[in-house]
């Protein structure tokens, strides 16, 4: 069984597509201002920018786990404004993986279950997820930690079992928002070469750094500024 | 490749085992939470905090035990009481004289036990004749005002199948003895008297003349004003005490299923003349009363408990609101998974609904447990009634999700975001 992510089923070729989008939130923050930005499928794009800029909103809104205040979003072929919390939910659980800066793991699991965990909600039985939970884990290099819980873990072997859980359903679309910000720069070197790697087998890679060495091992990059893409270079 | 990729897809879905995906939505793919993941998530967010679930809980099993207690200590003394009812019977009914349009007492003509014995529904009737100024003294030197309280009766041979009283010691009256001078003690009378048994013929002083002692009786629940009495023989007492053959009282066993119709009758045939200076009544039906009386008295009792379940239900709601917050990271993080809100709402709401069903079941315990020490020291049958032992989890199901209805609602309107970014 191989790990290659799927495709972004996309007519156009597109996996996200973001047509002025702005996001404000309550006391008149405007995070995102007239966004409008299309990333292919397969593609891998890094957000770079000053912390208050609207990388993470963008993220989210991207990733939908918020609504913009106006503008179309599509993901993964969904249209993300209209659809409802049911079909914003299934495609998260099947199509989006998320990687964040501070892992969230549950400290009370094993990292088999962990991984197993991230496909909780595609209704797949728990023997099925815990069989593509091994595969992700040894994936990652993990196969020797499965039974370990993150407090047994260092930082970037728990930054794996999170990217792990994040690529053992195949999305087609995968989130990181600042995945080494909380590593050495060895744990971090690691990992990123472990997201590009997947990434590279086909899934759409969206990631989040202020970090410009990091930046540039990406070959777009969206420069935002006060909620605004001010950059988007291509190599 | 659309086509492929999909087909692709489909075929490393069905390597990775028997994921089966419900039809629903733009590509046929859901976002889902199997039932018994629902309960196995909700026992883990249990098991990760053992000691405030376990605190809470304790609320809810202390209403459910307290309530479950009394509802079961009465179930107990209420079983105890008709089960002893059960055994002396329900057919039993007393005659006695009325009262006079002036107060007055009427008297039972000496006619009246044989005439009810004629009764064809009737299986036995006996009477008592009352004694009045006999005394019973265990030695002629005590003084004649200590009497104990203990009266005295003249009593037929049959009284005793009539009652359906028991012996503790010795024979009751029969025709053999009841010409001479003896006397069977109530139970009360004899424990007043210190007579334990009837080894060695004790002898007591009644009326001026020795009284052997031949029986004991066990005490008669249908009639506990017998216990404090002692019975002699109505040719003894006619001889000795010069005894008026009018009934003080007859006690009639009728047929069991003809009871309604034998207590009718009974006042027209005691004396045809006068039914109205003739009082029949049924020992049991008072009893019967008292029982259900002693059932009436748990409500004060079960509104405590009522009361320590809206404290615990309290407690549960409280521990839960402290629970969202707490775990708001995780919240985010089921969102980002592909949680609805509805699936959250749900694992908060199952959780809530968990502990206080465990609560209620320990509760459950609890109360039976100590109804089953209240019945072993009272001597009772241990009941504890049926009902409890389904109301019991589901008044805990009840409470579980009604406090558990406004942290899952919280729970579930938390923004994804908002809950990732509080760590």
């Amino acid at each position: 069984m191989s790990l290659t992510p799927n495709q972004a089923e996309t007519e156009d070729g597109v996996s996200i597509r973001l047509r002025g989008v702005s996001k404000e939130y309550p006391g008149g923050v405007h995070a995102l201002r007239s966004v409008t930005v299309e990333v292919g499928a397969g593609e891998q794009v890094a957000v770079v920018g000053p912390s208050g800029s609207g990388k993470t909103t963008m993220l989210t809104v991207m990733g939908t786990l918020e609504r913009p205040t106006s503008g179309d979003v599509r993901v993964a072929g969904w249209d993300a404004g209209s659809a409802s919390d049911q079909e914003l939910a299934a495609l998260r659980a099947h199509e989006i993986g998320f990687v964040f800066q501070d892992f969230h793991l549950q400290d009370g699991m094993t990292a088999l279950d962990n991984v197993a965990n991230g496909m909780l909600y595609t209704g797949a039985p728990l023997g099925a997820r815990r069989e593509a939970a091994r595969v992700a884990l040894d994936r990652v290099g993990l196969s020797h930690r499965l039974t370990h819980r993150p407090p047994q873990l260092s930082g970037g072997e728990r930054q794996r079992v999170a990217i792990a859980r994040a690529l053992a359903k195949r999305p087609v679309i995968v989130f990181a928002d600042e995945p080494t910000g909380n590593l050495d720069s060895r744990s971090g070197a690691e990992v990123l070469a472990l997201l590009h790697g997947l990434a590279s087998e086909g899934a759409t890679l969206a990631l989040i750094t202020h970090d410009e060495h990091i930046a540039a091992t990406f070959p777009r990059r969206l420069q935002m500024r006060d909620g605004e893409i001010v950059g988007d270079d291509r190599q | 490749m659309n086509l492929g990729a999909s087909a692709q897809r489909e075929r490393l879905r069905g390597a990775g085992g028997q994921a089966r995906y419900q039809t629903a939505g733009p590509d046929g793919r859901r976002s889902t939470l199997l039932p018994r993941e629902l309960l196995w998530i909700a026992l883990q967010g249990l098991r990760q905090r053992t000691l405030r679930a376990t605190l809470s809980a304790l609320g809810i099993a202390i209403g459910i035990g307290a309530m479950v207690a009394v509802v079961g200590v009465s179930a107990s003394s209420q079983a105890n009481l008709l089960a002893e009812i059960d055994s002396l019977g329900t057919n039993l009914l007393t005659v006695t004289p009325g009262q006079t349009f002036l107060g007055a007492n009427e008297v039972l003509p000496n006619t009246s036990v044989p005439m009810i014995n004629h009764m064809s529904a009737v299986q036995n009737a006996a009477s008592v004749y009352q004694v009045s100024g006999a005394t019973v003294l265990r030695t002629p030197y005590v003084p004649k005002e200590q009497t104990g309280g203990i009266g005295v009766d003249a009593a037929d041979p049959g009284l005793l199948k009539a009652l359906g009283g028991r012996l503790t010691a010795g024979q009751f009256l029969s025709s053999n003895n009841d010409a001479f001078p003896t006397v069977v003690l109530g139970a009360q009378a004899a424990n007043t008297l210190q007579i334990p048994n009837v080894n060695g013929r004790l002898q007591v002083f009644l009326g001026g003349t020795w009284f052997t002692v031949i029986g004991i009786l066990k005490p008669v629940v249908l009639d506990p004003n017998l216990d404090s009495t002692a019975f002699i023989g109505l040719p003894a007492a006619e001889r000795l005490f010069q005894q008026q053959p009018n009934p003080a009282e007859i006690y009639v066993r009728a047929n069991v299923n003809q009871v309604t119709q034998v207590s009718n009758l009974l006042a027209p045939t005691v004396d045809p003349q006068n039914p109205d200076g003739v009082q029949v009544s049924r020992p049991s039906n008072a009893l019967e009363a008292r029982a259900a009386a002693k059932g009436q008295f748990t409500t004060l009792l079960l509104g405590l408990g009522a009361v320590a379940l809206l404290v615990g239900a309290i407690g549960i709601a409280n521990i839960m609101v402290i629970s969202v917050l707490e775990r708001r990271a995780e919240i985010g993080l089921r969102r980002a998974l592909g949680a609805r809100r509805r699936h959250i709402s749900s694992q908060f709401l199952a959780e809530s609904a968990l502990l206080a069903v465990l609560g209620g079941v320990s509760g459950l315990l609890l109360g039976a447990i100590a109804t089953l020490g209240y019945a072993v020291a009272q001597g009772q049958p241990w009941v504890v009634p049926t009902y409890a032992l389904i109301a019991a989890p589901a008044a805990g199901l009840a409470i579980g999700v009604i406090a558990g209805v406004y942290p899952a609602g919280k729970a579930a309107r938390l923004s994804p975001t908002e809950a990732l970014r509080a760590t």
